[in-house]
């Protein structure tokens, strides 16, 4: 006994929090499985998973996936339905291809009782006594609710980032895209043999060089009589030859800002909202991997009011439950527009994602805002995603209804989808929007 | 993976003469692996079992939000798994004081895993072993029908929740003696009720009648009551017969039954998706006790590794770091559920009532409060009676006879609910009830449930499988229906029926402003009937 205690090894250090201190609120809806011993004990942090061999099985799993069609199953693998861009850190959207084992089970979100569920709790306070508040309006604190993974414990996918973006590149192209101010210095380079130089190089320029040679021959009074040319008597100065070097050029491209609106009204709940921020997810994925610093994003939710969110993980998550006044997001991104004198340097993409609910009945607030940034923008692309019966939402039908789809195909698309849509339905909207 | 130091493997032994001499009770061997973070990797979506079986869902990131724990029923990140030995895992940088406040709990754990009834099917075979060779098998497997066995494996764990495994317990536990002949159970129980709908009078004579031959005959009682019976009855044998047919026995486990009846895995190319089916059933059979008894387990290893770290010599001068960390895992949330602080609490509560005898008829019929307060016969049986609890019930039984009001009163327990204020736009939370019925109630709610879906041969068309989910006030998850019974028709061959209830929540207009928050109370239950015939899903309404 006085071996062992006298071995004890010098550790005196509690192993630090490895959680941050979250809002105990926020364990509310954590079901007693959650807990597991190694993580509760401190004896390990959840794994991350390891990019490189997802990014090597997706190709695989892809193929599987193929072959699960011709085997006629429906296939099972998504990609691009987990999101974990890093806060503030706009452009970390990582994907990776993800599944789900379907089993007959009970479905917790249909409860007879009403309200928000219940669950366990400790301490004071009487019978009805409000014990805590939170925020509707709160950004991403609703574990579980927001698509990805709510509230992941410390899962940061960072690491395993795939950029699903390149398995769309081939597939999109942005329409309209005009040549716009091209004040900007890009890091993108390519690489030609424009550049002369003298006396060395990669590849000699022979019509310059001879141009050179009779230059100097003429200069030399080498060459008596111009009509009459001897090239064997020519003096060739090393100095003469000219070539052709390697040099980086710079290549400009046209710009691109592009606005998501989202609605994020109480009416956008569950599956509605997984499709919309999945096809926007879609949608900026590829254009962060097809266009890179030429094409800027801004985030815009709205319910009755508009707001301008910093990054995409904001955008991604948040969710409030109030009305709708879609007008209200056209008119902030018209607002931005005039403000930052974005036309002049900018082709603008304006994309909308909604339910369709809109308590502006016929649109009399929303078409004039739409006509006037039509003006301006390369391309409008409206996604509706219907919970009942099609073709009876708000949206659709006052947009129907001004014509402004007949009339500016070149400019506003609608692409209306049933709540049940799958990835292939989104990439066929995401087709359906910029083709 | 490696073994841990001898260092450290001697203080567990040092940890296992402690528990032993405190009552526990477990296998003299173990083993204790270090674990790094890239070993987790690959051992967490095999839920710890480094030899479980290989398949393709385990390389992809699983969509977990949903019905986490009804789709995966195991805790991918268990220390200790139930083993022969058993096996736990480590980090490798913990010092030697946090080691023995882990050790306790997992020899907890492990003495729970021994003990307790609702893990007997597990005691007599070593998982790992069983597990390595059933991967071996699907090794072979795959290397013979290729992606065959990879679809095999995927609509066999689509309903590896529908297995019976109270069924099989019951099996395990019916003493031989107790049962009597199938052609017993059905004379007295379907043929003379359902069949001959004989008198009440007729049927307690007949009853008389059978012990009088058992009393007279002994051993050959049986036989001579059924030749009078048959005399009386000719049909009865034919009707036994047919009975058998008609009804399989065992009507709860899918798996099960679709190994014993179906046709399409009885063909001979087909017989190799056999085995298949049954290493999914058994590895589901195994981690069924494991989610039931959550926070018995949790809250037995949290009771033990409190009460014997305190007492232990060695690593006296760390009670402070204990603390700290003994308070962070069994603290009791202000709102939300810990497995671990409610089932030590309980564990520790049931020792007190029993010490003071509180758990008698005599206690129970007391409503006077002062006196129940003072009520003690000082039996300290409390110790004693913990084992029993540890050894007999799981976590419904657990929550269901010892949740009451003095313990909610004691650590001031409610149940929280969740509500919007539409005014102010936030989400209240708030004291919804401090009774005891209500918070056992919210508990078992929140329990591991499975549907209870029974096979229904009398339904249906012919040859097809009929499936009948009991109603228990909830619906299935619908997006999941379609391939779950695209899976069982493959592997039963035929059309599948499936019939459910569905919640319609009545349409509100969809051009008033949407009532933002979903009106529960306009559920209305509706029975369905889904079909799935040629990989197509239909539905109609009952």
């Amino acid at each position: 006994m006085r071996a062992e205690l006298a071995t004890v090894s010098n550790g005196h250090d509690v192993p630090p929090d490895d959680k941050p201190r979250r809002d105990e609120l926020a364990r509310f809806s954590r079901s007693i499985y959650d807990f597991g011993d190694l993580l509760v004990l401190r004896q390990a942090v959840a794994p991350q998973f390891n990019a490189a061999a997802l990014a090597k099985s997706l190709d695989e799993l892809l193929e599987r996936d193929r072959q699960r069609e011709q085997d006629g199953f429906p296939r099972k693998i998504q990609v691009g339905k987990l999101v974990k861009p890093g806060r503030g850190r706009a452009g970390k959207v990582v994907v990776v291809p993800t599944t789900v084992e379907e089993k007959l089970f009970h479905d917790p979100t249909v409860r007879p009782a009403g309200e928000g569920g219940s669950s366990g709790g400790t301490g004071d306070g009487e019978e009805g006594e409000v014990i805590g508040e939170q925020p509707v309006r709160e950004e991403g604190e609703q574990p579980g609710t927001g698509p990805g993974q709510g509230e992941g414990e410390n899962h940061e996918l960072e690491s395993s980032a795939y950029d699903l973006g390149k398995s769309l590149a081939e597939k999109f192209q942005l329409p309209n895209l005009k040549d716009k101010g091209k004040k900007r210095s890009f890091t993108r380079y390519t690489y030609d043999l424009t550049d002369k130089n003298r006396g060395f190089g990669q590849v000699l320029d022979k019509k310059a060089t001879l141009r050179k040679i009779v230059e100097t021959n003429i200069a030399l009074g080498n060459l008596p009589d111009v009509s009459d040319i001897d090239p064997t008597r020519f003096l060739i100065a090393p100095h003469d030859k000219i070539y052709r070097v390697l040099s980086r050029e710079k290549d400009y491209e046209p710009q691109a800002m592009l606005f998501f609106l989202r609605d994020y009204s109480g009416s956008m709940a569950g599956k509605v909202t997984d499709l919309i921020v999945s096809q926007h997810v879609l949608i900026y994925s590829w254009l962060l991997y097809q266009y890179g610093g030429q094409a800027e994003s801004r985030f815009i939710l709205h319910d009755t009011e508009a707001k301008e969110v910093p990054d995409f993980y904001t955008y991604y998550n948040s969710r409030v439950a109030g009305g709708t006044q879609v007008s209200s997001a056209y008119q902030l991104v018209n607002e931005i527009v005039a403000r930052e004198n974005l036309v002049k340097d900018y082709n603008i993409y304006v994309f909308h994602g909604t339910d369709g609910d809109d308590w502006d009945e016929g649109g009399e607030k929303t078409i004039p805002e739409i006509q006037k940034m039509l003006t301006y923008v390369s391309r409008v692309g409206v996604t509706i995603a219907e919970h009942g019966q099609p073709g009876s939402t708000t949206v659709s039908r006052y947009l129907l209804g001004s014509g402004l789809l007949k009339d500016r195909p070149e400019l506003i698309r609608m692409d209306i989808m049933q709540e049940d849509a799958d990835e292939a339905r989104l990439i066929e909207g995401i087709k359906r929007l910029i083709s | 993976m490696e073994l841990i130091n001898q260092h450290t493997k001697r203080i567990m032994e040092g940890c296992k003469e402690r528990a032993r001499a405190a009552g526990l009770s477990f296998t003299d061997e173990s083993l204790e692996y270090v674990v790094t973070n890239r070993d987790l990797l690959e051992l967490s979506p095999k839920v710890m079992i480094p030899t479980l079986y290989d398949y393709w869902v385990h390389d992809v990131e699983v969509l977990r939000e949903k019905g986490k724990y009804e789709l995966y029923p195991h805790n991918p990140y268990e220390t200790v798994i139930n083993t022969r030995p058993p096996i736990s895992f480590y980090n490798d940088n913990n010092p030697d004081w946090l080691n023995v406040m882990i050790f306790y709990h997992v020899l907890a754990h492990i003495d729970f895993f021994q003990n307790n009834l609702f893990f007997r099917h597990t005691w007599d075979y070593d998982f790992t072993g069983q597990a390595l060779s059933d991967k071996r098998v699907i090794a072979k497997l795959r290397a013979e029908k290729g992606r065959w066995v990879d679809y095999v494996i995927e609509f066999a764990r689509g309903i590896d929740n529908l297995v019976d495994f109270h069924g099989d317990l019951a099996d395990i536990f019916t003493p031989p003696e107790m049962e009597c002949s199938s052609r017993l159970d059905y004379y007295f129980d379907l043929f003379l009720q359902t069949v001959k709908k004989v008198s009440v009078s007729d049927y307690i004579k007949e009853v008389e009648r059978y012990n009088d031959c058992l009393k007279t005959f002994g051993e050959q009682g049986e036989k001579n009551f059924f030749r009078e019976a048959e005399l009386r009855y000719p049909e009865l044998e034919a009707h036994f017969a047919r009975s058998g047919e008609t009804q399989p026995a065992r009507t709860r486990d899918l798996l099960r039954f679709l190994l014993d009846n179906s046709e399409f895995l009885a063909r001979d190319e087909n017989i190799w998706m056999r085995s298949i089916l049954e290493i999914v059933r058994n590895t589901s059979l195994f981690f069924q006790p494991q989610i039931r008894t959550k926070i018995m387990n949790e809250g037995w290893a949290s009771y033990w590794h409190e009460r014997l770290f305190l007492q232990d010599d060695r690593i006296k001068g760390h009670e402070v770091d204990f603390a700290r960390v003994h308070a962070g895992v069994t603290s009791m949330p202000r709102v939300g559920m810990n497995p671990y602080a409610l089932g030590m609490r309980l564990f520790s509560h049931i020792e007190e009532q029993a010490d003071k005898g509180r758990i008698s008829f005599a206690f129970q019929r007391i409503l006077d409060a002062d006196l129940r307060k003072r009520f003690d016969t000082g039996v300290a049986t409390g110790q004693d009676f913990i084992f029993t609890v540890r050894e007999n019930l799981c976590d419904y039984l657990f929550l269901k006879n010892n949740l009451d009001q003095e313990f909610m009163d004691r650590h001031k327990l409610f149940v929280a609910g969740k509500r919007l204020d539409q005014q102010r736009m936030v989400w209240q939370y708030y004291v919804k009830s401090r009774k005891a019925e209500e918070y056992q109630q919210m508990m078992l709610d929140s329990l591991y449930h499975p549907p209870v879906i029974t096979v229904d041969q009398s339904k249906g068309i012919e040859g097809s499988l009929y499936l009948n989910h009991a109603f228990e006030g909830k619906q299935l998850v619908r997006e999941y229906i379609a391939n779950t019974l695209l899976g069982i028709e493959y592997l039963w061959g035929s059309p599948v029926y499936l019939e459910t209830s569905e919640a319609e929540v009545a349409a509100t207009s969809s051009h008033a402003p949407r009532q933002e928050e979903p009106r529960e109370e306009d559920i209305t239950w509706q029975r369905v009937q889904y079909s799935m015939n040629e990989k197509v899903l239909s539905k109609k309404k009952l």
